[in-house]
């Protein structure tokens, strides 16, 4: 490309010089600010924080697959269903992601408390006699992560499917196949590149979820970005907040390599 | 494996079958008999309700009315997965991910058919349409042809008891397709299998089928042999859709007489009562230099068409005949004067 090309998209190019890639910059130099990188040591060496890494990733794996478990007939029957519920579905998918997501996690702090609308329904059906914790546990951050992510499961599952020539499950069901074979041996196969893309998104946007984890947590369940927060704003440790984001960073692109070269050995079939 | 087949085709019987959707009647009251081991061919244009009536048959349309039924059981209510009906779809509809062996393998897989027995009769099936040697191919590193070879093998493989194929053939181009035309027809009579074949392309028809079934406008015109459609339509639609055409329509004025709108009287070959509104074919290569009737005309149109000459003429009464001429001499030039004759055995009435 000719350098006039770039033109256009110099303006771009110039706000994320300055806003993005300087701050960046800056916190790397944080991070090593002594010379040394006793900052790293401590991030990766202590239990602690290990135990803070090991707690994020295994709240973004529980969270990809109950996306995937939701969002999987969810962008299916959006992709197959007549257009009229095709945009009803559309329009409960997007209107959560339209929300703030400050609001939507306030919403479920509403429903999920002691005394929230939840546990009331529960009660006064007689299925449990004591509340059931669900606020400031670990429940409480899946739940509302898990809502909070699913559009960004479900659009890409639902473009897979949307790919799919109808004739090639209609030639599976002439040729004897019942409906759960057709799910298992030709749909799950031929969208396998959706099903990956929506758990990656998913997956890569809970390691640094912040927010929700850190309200509907209420200071009880240690996920990463919470963490770097409180080193900022309580301990102002700038230097071991950027030693942990670069961590969780290269974490983040480790995932996201990984993922590229998967989806490219898929692409070949 | 042929023997095994032959007894496992069935005959398909149609009995009134009404489709709509929301206002358009897609089928309206179809009736339609094929015999065991006839390929007959469901030809008429797009949207005359010939795909409707193959996925009615193949069990992915419910008729608002009517019975379909196979060895005279109805089949009508049962889920597609359960008629073993052998289909071939018009864009092939292989499944991507598997391999020649496995879009094969796939519905004796859903019979749970042994693996040994899955492995011989595969290679059965792909021997018979000529791809042995290409199991470990996926579709797309297939040509058009071989994949509708694939296709057809999947459809086969199963011995199913009818064979249905929408339009397989449209994304070929000419040279291949009448390659696989004839394929087709030595396959389907090699099994002696029950066939359906939906097409909208007459030449196509002529050279596959036993019998053709017309279709236009939700209706069966006519169901006849090849020749029979050919040489003595039904109605105008059939005489006008299948192959070229000179439709007039005139009265029966007497026995073997029909006087057309312009005032030209036709001598034909029928009787029928004097006064009767009659159609009246006369194929353009049925003109010769002479015979009972005469028309002379200026030559409006001439086209040299290699094996023949293909004319419009233009009468002075205002009737204007297509007409084909064997290739010979010099073409007639646009303007000259030219005489033509046809015989009355060689005019359809109808």
């Amino acid at each position: 490309m000719s350098i006039r090309g770039f033109f256009p998209a110099l303006p771009a190019l110039i706000l994320l010089l300055a806003f993005f890639l300087f701050p960046v910059v800056r916190m790397l130099g944080f991070s090593v600010e002594a010379g040394t990188l006793d900052w790293y040591a401590k991030a990766l060496g202590e239990g602690l924080y290990l135990q803070v890494f090991w707690n994020t990733f295994e709240i973004a794996l529980l969270v990809t697959g109950f996306c995937l478990l939701l969002g999987y007939p969810l962008g299916f029957l959006i992709a197959t269903t007549t257009p009229t519920w095709a945009t009803l579905g559309f329009i409960f998918v997007l209107l959560p992601l339209w929300t703030s997501v400050l609001v939507r996690t306030y919403a479920w702090m509403v429903l999920l408390g002691r005394n929230g609308i939840v546990n009331r329904w529960l009660l006064d059906a007689g299925i449990i006699s004591d509340p059931l914790p669900l606020l400031h546990n670990f429940t409480g951050v899946l739940i509302g992560m898990v809502h909070v992510l699913l559009p960004y499961m479900v659009l890409p599952i639902y473009g897979a499917v949307r790919r799919l020539d109808p004739a090639i499950a209609a030639a599976a069901q002439g040729l004897g196949a019942s409906n759960w074979r057709i799910f298992w041996r030709i749909y799950i196969p031929l969208t396998l590149n959706g099903i990956f893309a929506g758990s990656v998104l998913v997956f890569v946007l809970s390691l640094g979820f912040f927010i929700t984890p850190a309200l509907l947590g209420g200071g009880r369940v240690m996920m990463i970005a919470v963490l770097i927060e409180q080193q900022v704003r309580e301990t102002l440790n700038w230097p071991f907040a950027a030693a942990l984001s670069f961590v969780l960073l290269a974490f983040t692109f480790a995932v996201y390599a990984l993922a590229q070269r998967f989806t490219r050995l898929e692409g070949n079939t | 494996m042929a023997e095994r087949e032959r007894t496992r085709t069935a005959e398909l019987n149609v009995e009134g079958v009404t489709k709509r959707f929301g206002e358009v009647l897609a089928l309206d009251g179809v009736s339609l008999a094929v015999a065991e081991g006839e390929l007959l061919t469901i030809l008429g244009p797009s949207g005359s309700g010939k795909t409707t009536l193959l996925k009615v048959v193949a069990g992915f349309e419910t008729p608002d009315a009517g019975t379909v039924r196979v060895d005279g059981a109805a089949i009508t209510n049962l889920p597609p997965a359960r008629r073993d009906i052998g289909m071939v779809f018009q864009n092939y509809a292989l499944f991507p991910h598997l391999t020649v062996r496995g879009n094969v393998a796939f519905p004796l897989e859903m019979r749970n058919v042994g693996r040994a027995e899955i492995e011989r009769r595969v290679g059965d099936a792909l021997a018979l349409v000529e791809l042995a040697g290409y199991e470990a191919r996926l579709p797309r590193q297939l040509s058009g042809g071989q994949q509708q070879r694939v296709a057809l093998a999947r459809a086969i493989v199963f011995n199913p008891r009818l064979l249905l194929l929408d339009e397989p053939f449209g994304a070929l181009d000419r040279k291949l397709r009448e390659t696989m035309q004839l394929e087709v027809r030595r396959l389907q009579r090699r099994l002696g299998l029950t066939t359906i074949f939906i097409t909208h392309d007459q030449e196509e028809a002529l050279v596959l089928s036993d019998r053709i079934a017309v279709m236009n406008k939700g209706t069966i015109q006519q169901v006849a042999t090849t020749t029979e459609i050919y040489e003595r339509p039904a109605n105008d639609f059939v005489a006008d859709f299948v192959g070229e055409s000179n439709i007039f329509h005139g009265t029966l004025t007497e026995p073997g007489v029909v006087t057309l709108s312009a005032g030209r009287r036709l001598m034909v070959n029928r009787a029928g009562r004097v006064g009767d509104r009659l159609g009246v074919l006369m194929r353009p290569e049925r003109f010769a230099p002479s015979g009972a009737n005469t028309f002379s005309g200026e030559v409006l149109e001439a086209v040299y068409l290699g094996a023949s000459f293909k004319l419009r003429l233009g009468c002075a009464d205002g009737l204007e005949l297509l007409v084909r001429q064997p290739a010979r001499g010099t073409l007639p030039a646009a303007g000259q004067h030219i005489e033509v004759g046809i015989d009355p055995d060689a005019i359809h009435v109808f």
